[in-house]
């Protein structure tokens, strides 16, 4: 054969031949996901592939409203101590082993004691759980916890077949079996997660793709040209400057939805010697720091203007948002007058910050803003492993980093901010913060709940142990003749009723 | 030449113990708690405490340089922290992807670069030789990751010839596995097949000037002959060698091609296991690189023995 035939054939079967059947989807990923066990499983990218293969107790709505999945309903006790679900009676797991009681009762057993689970704070308030019946389980809590709903909406409420569990032990992790409406495939290891159409799904009309394929393309231009080239139907996490360049493309569609998580700098206050500045010892510091950025600018330079601009745990898109206390406007002299009254003149301050160039970029801008208000900011970029570490160890002044956001606005803060909050690296303790954000969880109403949550904001806008800056917004790109998709505030792709025309 | 390549064998044994100690005490100075990478938002002390001692994270670090040494000489590199997976497994999926990268590179490299070289060489001082040299000096310059950016935007997205990323198995479907490889076995060759075109070059002028080549001249022998009987075979030699060398350093260089291209091989499993401070696929992936550098090395010895008589003696 020579050389000419060869490469006429090759481009030619390169025309003819998709490697992807018509029922595929094929959907490109920032990150490749890391365990597929629940209840090991800590990467937000998992939790995409996680959403497909794992049917949870709970689901949410766009509006962040509960709905029943596996679970059919349930109800609270008076004290706020028992939750009693009932279940499906028509679901099945993978391996054929029916979804019943002593299933959750073993899922939720298994996601308090084994000892590599990543899911024991999302369960602490979790006494135990009983099955009460075939298909209800009653969960008995140590104190009245108004977050659990959430976290049964999320990887602690999804169902792992006890059958498959027992018998493979962490194994599980590289031959997942669940009962949701696709069931693991194959896996090449950073390459792709192919997931088959479960038929047995309670609801398998819904979902109209024989297999799905997840392909992890890190690179976010070449992810958008894979997807304009064909070679991938969807992609999450599109960059906000290829927004235009998708909106102008005819052959593709984008949807967004603004995150549940935020974006901020965490100010060290009583993490270590390094937090014995004005900037980690006086509150009106921070506030002047604070009143030196001008969010929208930051968005509209660093972001395209797709993002939010936040100055809360939550974006001003969420019920849980407190109107009182608006994003503020850039004001350098209200900024200087706090300095003035501090008794700084000008004040250096180190910030960390993931060595990527768009978190380079938004230091950069957020640099050059507050250093007229007279802070000398000097930048550290640094990779997420060691930026983490510093974090922990209390080696920061502060550190650019955000949270991916919880259904449940406790996901958001109490870990944060309360004294012997696991990922308060910031180390603010205050004894008002802490009896608030307890009191939130124990109340079951909503409008009680955000007064609650309104008093400890009065607070942490005071104190500002972290400066919110934004919230990102979720990005997904799809080629055209997708249909029925809906962008959710978690960032997870839900595909009952999506199909491809 | 039996006794020369088990000399070489043994002589590596040290140097993969170095590269090994090395390696591993790299990696633990390097900030960063792998504990708080596995653990993701969980903080539970128990849990940490759990991880630090199942990964036998706080052992002193002689005891588990050790440890891991006891396990790979038993054939054992040791769990993946991030994904479970055995390393040993790891590697054996992810080896012939990077290899197939690496032999389709080369191939590149040698088809462009030599006979670039040789023509360079012959046409010394004509636009034909300075048409080869700023090829050459564009393949040196221009960095991979634009290259292929640029390739995957003309030749998928445009003009939708090949895909844009990907990887297919050679055994599964060897058309679709050529496809997903081309631009990245080019990418990845293009600046080898400029340093074979240069080192070709001035081998070939080297030689081209000698006597012999002289004589074969004078003897009436037509240009083609001279070129490729006489010169060529003599000039080669020293390509040979730079070429096993390189091989190895393909291995490296696609650390990045595989990133742009989302190929599964060595360079994203490394990659990947830095970030996630995933020490034992560190570890695993340096020392199997490691034994194939110096494999090459070897390689390169035997070939340049093979090839010419007068070191087959002294050997």
């Amino acid at each position: 054969m020579t050389t000419r035939t060869l490469l006429a054939a090759l481009l030619a079967s390169a025309a003819l031949a998709g490697p992807a059947m018509a029922t595929d989807l094929r959907i490109g990923l920032q990150e490749d996901p890391d365990v597929l066990d629940t209840d090991q499983a800590r990467t937000f990218v998992g939790r995409i592939v996680f959403e497909q293969l794992c049917d949870k107790l709970v689901n949410i709505t766009p509006d962040l409203d509960f709905v029943p999945e596996l679970a059919t309903g349930w109800s609270w006790s008076d004290d706020g101590l028992h939750l009693t679900m009932t279940l499906r009676d028509d679901a099945v797991f993978h391996d054929g082993t029916p979804f019943d009681a002593a299933a959750v009762v073993a899922n939720i057993e298994r996601s308090k004691t084994l000892p590599e689970s990543r899911r024991k704070s999302e369960l602490a308030s979790v006494e135990s759980v009983a099955a009460t019946g075939d298909h209800e389980v009653v969960f008995t809590l140590s104190a009245p916890d108004a977050t659990l709903l959430a976290q049964l909406s999320d990887r602690a409420g999804m169902m792992l077949s006890p059958t498959a569990a027992a018998e493979l032990g962490l194994d599980l992790a590289t031959d997942p079996v669940c009962s949701g409406p696709y069931r693991f495939g194959s896996r090449v290891q950073q390459d792709r997660i192919v997931l088959e159409r479960f038929a047995d799904h309670y609801d398998a009309d819904s979902y109209h793709f024989e297999r799905l394929i997840f392909l992890p393309i890190p690179d976010t231009t070449v992810r958008l040209a894979n997807l304009r080239a064909g070679d991938l139907d969807m992609l999450e996490r599109l960059a906000p400057s290829d927004v235009a360049q998708v909106e102008a493309d005819a052959g593709l569609q984008f949807a967004s939805a603004v995150s549940l998580g935020y974006q901020g700098i965490t100010v060290n206050l009583a993490n270590g010697a390094r937090s014995e500045t004005p900037f980690g010892q006086d509150p009106r510091v921070r506030q002047a720091f604070s009143l030196a950025i001008d969010r929208d600018i930051i968005n509209q330079v660093v972001f395209e203007g797709v993002f939010l601009p936040g100055n809360q745990h939550v974006p001003s898109t969420s019920p849980w948002y407190d109107d009182r206390h608006p994003v503020p406007g850039r004001d350098i002299a209200a900024a200087r007058a706090l300095l003035d009254a501090a008794g700084v003149d000008r004040l250096a301050v180190e910030i960390q910050m993931a060595n990527n160039p768009v978190q380079t970029q938004l230091m950069q801008v957020i640099q050059a803003m507050v250093a007229e208000a007279g802070f000398d900011v000097s930048l550290r970029a640094t990779e997420f492993a060691s930026m983490l570490q510093a974090q922990t160890a209390g080696d920061y002044q502060g550190s650019q980093v955000g949270w991916s956001g919880r259904t449940d606005p406790d996901g958001n803060l109490h870990a944060f901010v309360t004294c012997d909050g696991g990922l308060n690296d910031s180390r603010f303790c205050d004894a008002d913060v802490d009896r608030l954000l307890d009191e939130a969880r124990t109340l079951p109403d909503a409008a009680a709940r955000r007064d609650v949550y309104a008093r400890a904001n009065d607070i942490l806008m005071e104190e500002l142990p972290i400066i919110y800056l934004y919230h990102q917004t979720w990005l997904w790109a799809l080629r055209d003749g997708i249909t029925g998709f809906t962008p959710y505030p978690d960032g997870m792709i839900r595909l009952a009723g999506v199909r491809m025309e | 030449m039996l006794p020369f390549i088990l000399r070489r064998i043994l002589i590596a044994i040290p140097t993969l113990l170095l590269v090994s100690v090395f390696v591993f005490m790299l990696q633990k100075l390097l900030p960063g708690d792998p504990v708080l990478v596995l653990a993701g938002e969980e903080r539970d002390p128990e849990v940490l405490a759990y991880l630090r001692a199942q990964y036998r994270l706080d052992d002193p670090l002689i005891v588990q340089y050790l440890n891991w040494l006891g396990n790979v000489l038993r054939g054992d590199l040791g769990m993946s922290l991030r994904t479970r997976q055995p390393v040993t497994a790891l590697i054996a999926e992810k080896l012939p992807v990077t290899f197939q990268l690496a032999v389709m590179a080369m191939l590149f490299a040698i088809v462009i670069g030599i006979p670039m070289g040789i023509l360079s060489a012959v046409k010394k001082g004509t636009w034909l030789d300075y048409i080869a040299n700023i090829i050459a000096l564009s393949g040196l310059s221009i960095p991979n990751f634009w290259l292929g950016i640029l390739l995957i935007l003309l030749v998928s997205v445009n003009l939708g010839w090949l895909p844009a990323s990907g990887y297919e198995p050679f055994w599964s479907d060897p058309v679709r596995s050529l496809q997903t490889m081309i631009m990245p076995a080019f990418v990845l060759g293009t600046a080898l097949a400029a340093t074979l075109m240069r080192h070709t070059r001035s081998s070939m002028l080297g030689v081209l000037q000698s006597d012999y080549v002289r004589t074969a001249r004078a003897k009436g022998l037509r240009e083609r002959v001279v070129v490729m009987k006489h010169a060529f075979r003599n000039g080669v030699l020293p390509i040979v060698t730079l070429s096993a060398l390189l091989f190895g350093e393909l291995l490296a260089g696609a650390v990045l091609t595989e990133q742009i291209f989302s190929i599964p091989g060595f360079g994203k499993l490394i990659v990947d296991a830095v970030f996630n401070r995933d020490y034992a696929v560190v570890q695993g992936v340096v020392l199997c690189t490691a034994v194939a550098f110096i494999a090459m090395n070897l390689l390169a010895d035997v070939l340049y023995a093979l090839l010419n008589p007068r070191m087959r003696m002294t050997s």
